[in-house]
């Protein structure tokens, strides 16, 4: 086990959102995290960041208790987040962004030999390096957020909506390297509203209704679920002939 | 002198109350593109600066204008001032930070701001009370060696408070463009929870800003000695205002938008003062405040307007 959420509840202020929530991920799994707007999947990837503290329960990663822990430690520990909405750093250069992924780790022959993978796997980005983040176009942006989480070198990669705002042959390259970064031994948690082709690469799915997980199971299963059909690929599959 | 040697001379001066205002600016600055906070205590960090190297070059047996070096040993005493000087002074925007601002980090409003007012009028009272109201001639040890530029007159010590500015407007603008830790600084300040969530300590990146601009603080504090020949516990808020309207000419957050503007502060008062009439420099100076802000709240290079977005 990877990572695990043990009835995690989290708060804003009064505002309840997570409500007695659990997880768990295998080492090598690709996990997706379905669910409707503000139902608390980014506040799932924040919490597991150590940005919002559970109010109750447990999240241990590794065998161990992380929740009490600084956002600092974390990342050394191996996780790393691709956020919502890429959040590069605008003013910064697409190489200081890669390298800000790699903040906690020393310069030198693995650093660049990370580099270089990421440039291998989106050789745009190494076209691009020296180029202001905030003037990349969406998707450029969406492959330097992937890179620098990937110079963290993590263990388990946080996505959240990785697909957002991408043409659908974009999404279709992001899903096929999420797959590739996978296969190369990383644990994927990644939220989607693109349920369909979230659950086409996924092993397994999480479903969050208001702050609970109302279904989950193999992403299989799931894809023939009469429920999720309706409410996720239902809309999905409109919106794709569109 | 004809009006091309005023306009020289005006330059020169306006070149060393700039390089001064610069070293000021920096600090507003640095603090407001990390926390959004403008920090009314650097005006007194900047007085209390001052005091500070008044005081290390007292240690040094220099006092009035009597005692005056050469070579090492000025520069060695020059040197050591500078260095004690930026230390305490940024000791002391560190424990502004740690004891008065980080309790503040959550509450929202102008409940931060406010204790920086609050924390400047203690800085000026204590040392109203301990050194007293009246203003101390700054001891400058620097020989009073004079270039003439055709009816221009260059001194010295204005080449040597120039170079102490460069050198530290350059090694400030290389930290923060190339360093680590400057760029976790850039990065906290473009967006300061995807960089914790690097794995950047945000605190961390404060305190340095506030020790980065309170020491550069401290700097100009002492060339603001160094220059006029004296100090006071009233040197504060002048200075101050002038370095804060500087910082939002340049685009507050911008780094470099502080030293250019805190430079262009420095050579309008001097032009005002020659060309006009010194009672209207403020008059000048702050009508540019209010423009900028009206007209351009983003300064001539900011990116980051003054207002939460
Ligand atoms: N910092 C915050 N302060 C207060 N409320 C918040 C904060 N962040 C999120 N919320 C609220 O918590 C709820 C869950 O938000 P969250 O961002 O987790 O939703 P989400 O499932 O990611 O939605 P979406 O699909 O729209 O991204 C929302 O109602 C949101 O308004
Ligand atoms: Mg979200």
């Amino acid at each position: 086990m990877l990572l695990e959420f043990k009835d995690v509840d989290t708060h804003y202020g009064d505002l309840h959102v997570l409500k007695k929530v659990n997880y768990s991920i295998e080492k090598g799994e690709i996990v997706a995290l379905l669910g409707g707007n503000a139902c608390g999947k980014s506040t799932t990837m924040k919490t597991i960041m150590g940005v919002v503290r559970p109010t109750r329960g447990q999240v241990i990663f590794d065998g161990q208790a992380i929740e009490k822990l600084p956002t600092a430690e974390r990342v050394r520990r191996g996780i790393a987040p691709v956020l919502e909405a890429r959040r590069l750093f605008p003013r910064m250069t697409v190489f200081e962004n890669l390298e800000m992924g790699a903040y906690l780790r020393k310069r030198g022959p693995e650093f660049d030999q990370d580099i270089e993978r990421v440039y291998a796997l989106f050789p745009r980005v190494k076209e691009r390096r020296d180029q202001i983040a905030g003037t990349l176009s969406g998707g450029e942006q969406q492959m330097v957020a992937m890179g620098r989480a990937l110079m963290a070198r993590p263990r388990l990669l946080c996505m959240d909506e990785p697909s957002m705002g991408l043409s659908p042959i974009f999404v279709e390259q992001v899903f096929d390297i999420i797959q590739a970064i996978n296969r190369s031994g990383t644990t994927i948690f990644m939220v989607e509203q693109n349920a369909n082709m979230a659950l086409s690469i996924a092993h397994r799915a999480y479903v969050l209704q208001t702050g609970q997980v109302v279904l989950s199971g193999a992403a299989e299963e799931l894809r023939r679920n009469p429920l999720i059909r309706e409410a996720y690929l239902g809309e999905m599959q409109v919106g794709a002939t569109t | 002198m004809t009006f091309a040697d005023l306009l020289l001379q005006q330059t020169i001066n306006g070149l060393s109350l700039g390089a001064m205002y610069a070293l000021l600016a920096l600090g507003f600055t640095l603090v407001y593109g990390i926390l959004e906070l403008i920090n009314f205590s650097h005006f007194n960090v900047f007085m209390v600066g001052s005091f500070v190297g008044l005081w290390v070059l007292q240690q040094f047996g220099l006092s009035g204008q009597e005692i005056v070096l050469a070579g090492l040993p000025l520069v060695g005493v020059l040197l050591a001032a500078f260095v004690v000087t930026m230390g305490v002074s940024g000791g002391i925007g560190v424990a502004i930070e740690r004891l008065c601002l980080r309790p503040l980090r959550n509450v929202k409003g102008p409940a931060a701001m406010i204790t920086t007012i609050g924390v400047s009028y203690i800085l000026f009272n204590i040392v109203l009370l301990t050194v007293g109201a009246d203003s101390k001639n700054y001891p400058n040890p620097v020989p009073a060696i004079h270039y003439h530029i055709g009816g221009a007159v260059l001194d010295l010590r204005v080449i040597l408070i120039w170079i102490v500015a460069t050198i530290l407007m350059l090694g400030l603008y290389f930290f923060v463009q190339r360093s680590r830790l400057g760029k976790a600084m850039r990065a906290t300040a473009q967006d300061a929870e995807a960089a914790r969530m690097m794995g950047v300590e945000v605190d961390k990146v404060i305190i340095m800003a506030f020790f980065l601009g309170s020491a550069l603080a401290g700097a100009g504090g002492m060339i603001f000695g160094l220059y006029y020949n004296f100090t006071s516990f009233l040197i504060g808020f002048t200075a101050g205002l002038r370095a804060f309207t500087a910082a939002v000419l340049g685009g507050i957050g911008n780094v470099p938008g502080a030293m250019v503007g805190g430079i262009l502060i420095g050579l309008i008062e001097a032009m005002s003062a020659q060309f006009l009439a010194t009672a209207w420099t403020d008059v000048i100076i702050f009508s540019i405040l209010v423009l900028v802000l009206v007209f351009k709240p983003s300064g001539l290079f900011g990116r980051i307007a003054p207002t939460k977005s």
